[in-house]
């Protein structure tokens, strides 16, 4: 008799593969030019999981949560793959899942209405039951008290702020979360409790993007780390290869920003943080490679599989 | 020495903290680390002159920092984007502060073709060196830096401490550091303070959060 053994594995709930984003742009001479941000950008993110989206400023990191949330102003150019549950995310698709099955929760806490109490706006992402219990118990996990929901955001503080900009995240049913640099301006304490909260979500059953610059958080959560660099993903590990002097790690770019890491060897680097998006042909990494080489100067690596995880170089 | 001896602070009526001391020695890395909204900010803006305690005295090498002109404490902040004016190039921004001083500039990793481009056009890791390298003119002798690399990857963050502090070596300059990072602080401070231990009483408007 043939037995079928069912293999339980997790689907991608989102997958993104060779994404490019380039901005259209008039040079002199109202010459139509294209700026390239993005060139290489791929990911993936299972249910229950919590991905790192790790890079510098410029890395195009941003760039990657706009275009799976389709938020992307009029002039870029879009290319590439980018799949959620299975199918391909269209326009029309982000548009009725963005907030409902996608929610965001933005960098910049600008992003709460300035004339309106946190706990009302946390509120109108609940759709049912009591809201203001349902709010205030989020809240209160999230360290923030019963009175800050009825504070307009210029009364708290830039942490609490953030605190509830994620909590309407947090109150939403959606089964991705991107959350883009969540982390920064939060005092330790809070930063525990935070990364707390997104590993629960992730336990729901729900998928996590965190796109950040900050390595430490993110090896704090996350399962797998996509590193970013001049607009392409360079690197995928698992967060458990950092470790020791990084000898787990494929790409050199990964192994430094290991190595800089205040409680490692807080090594000095001469990387520059910004590359702009890769020169036709070249790795965008070979300037400040120690092992480039005239192969890295005349053709693009691609992203390749090794030992449970991608890089894109040559060396590795 | 800078030397804060019992300030205080209010929003209105509100006392934000009170009778807070904090010594920074000439050359010294003092970290400070706290809650979100405990105060530390304004702590580093009453320290650098952009505000004036309610009580208490901020002292300079035994002096008052004057009233106007260069302030002997400058200010470096977390957002190089926000303290900068972005229509002016950088060479001008440079001026603002500092007399071209080409030693400090590479010193600081800034590169000569930089001078001739605007803010928009340079990262948030390079601005900040040009930040620094504004506020780090002859006659600053303490530096407060808030969050600095707060915004940055880790090798960006390595690269802008590791210049600060030789500089901070080089000149004497004492350099209040604060910042979440634990070991950030750790690795670069000769001494780390809790912002709570600063003052003896608990301020009031924490009761709402806490």
């Amino acid at each position: 008799m043939l037995k079928v053994t069912e293999v339980e594995v997790a689907e991608d709930l989102l997958k993104v593969e060779n994404l490019a984003v380039s901005f259209r742009k008039y040079q002199t001479h109202l010459q139509e030019g294209f700026e390239q941000v993005l060139t290489g950008a791929d990911i993936a993110v299972k249910e229950g999981e919590i991905v790192a989206v790790v890079g510098a400023s410029g890395s195009g990191k941003s760039i990657l949560a706009s275009a799976i949330l389709g938020i992307l102003p009029d002039h870029a150019v879009v290319s590439g793959r980018i799949d959620f549950k299975g199918q391909a995310l269209t326009a029309k698709q982000q548009k009725i899942w963005r907030g409902k099955e996608i929610a965001w929760i933005p960098q910049s806490i600008q992003a709460l209405d300035p004339l309106m109490k946190t706990g009302r706006q946390a509120q109108a992402v609940i759709k049912s039951g009591d809201k203001r219990t349902r709010q205030q118990r989020v809240f209160r996990k999230l360290g923030l008290s019963d009175e800050a929901g009825y504070c307009y955001p210029f009364q708290l503080s830039g942490g609490m702020a953030r605190k509830a900009l994620v909590s309407t995240a947090i109150l939403s049913e959606a089964k991705l979360i991107i959350a883009d640099e969540p982390t920064s301006g939060m005092d330790s304490e809070t930063l525990h409790e935070f990364l707390y909260m997104l590993k629960n979500l992730a336990q729901e059953g729900r998928g996590v993007l965190v796109i950040t610059h900050d390595l430490e958080a993110a090896l704090a959560i996350a399962d797998r780390v996509a590193v970013f660099y001049g607009g392409q993903t360079l690197e995928i590990a698992n967060a458990s290869d950092f470790a020791a002097q990084g000898e787990l790690l494929r790409h050199p770019y990964t192994k430094a920003l290991w190595n800089a890491l205040p409680q490692n060897d807080f090594m000095l680097y001469s990387i520059t943080e910004s590359q702009r998006a890769s020169k036709e042909g070249g790795c965008v990494f070979q300037e400040n490679c120690p092992a480039a080489n005239p192969l890295c100067t005349n053709k693009q690596p691609r992203l390749k599989q090794l030992k449970d995880g991608m890089v894109r170089c040559f060396h590795a | 020495m800078l030397e804060a001896s019992g300030i205080s602070y209010r929003h209105q009526k509100d006392w934000l903290f009170r009778q807070i001391n904090l010594e920074v020695q000439p050359g010294e890395i003092v970290g400070l680390y706290g809650r979100n909204g405990a105060g530390k900010s304004t702590l580093a803006r009453l320290l650098a002159g952009y505000l004036r305690p309610a009580e208490g005295h901020i002292l300079v090498d035994g002096q008052a920092a004057p009233e106007k002109g260069y302030h002997p404490v400058q200010l470096i902040w977390q957002h190089p984007e926000k303290a900068v004016n972005p229509k002016m190039k950088m060479k001008k921004i440079l001026a603002e502060g500092n007399p071209e001083n080409h030693s400090m500039q590479q010193m600081l990793g800034i590169q000569e073709a930089w001078l001739d481009r605007w803010p928009s056009e340079l990262s948030g890791g390079e601005l900040q060196r040009f930040s620094l390298a504004r506020a780090l003119g002859p006659q600053t002798k303490y530096i407060i830096a808030d969050e600095i690399t707060t915004m940055f990857d880790a090798i960006t963050q390595a690269q802008i401490w590791h210049r600060l502090l030789e500089i901070s070596r080089e000149r004497q300059i004492g350099i209040l550091a604060i910042s979440h990072s634990q070991p950030l602080l750790e690795r670069i401070s000769s001494r780390l303070v809790h912002f709570h231990d600063l003052t003896d009483r608990p301020s009031r408007s924490l009761r709402y959060f806490n």
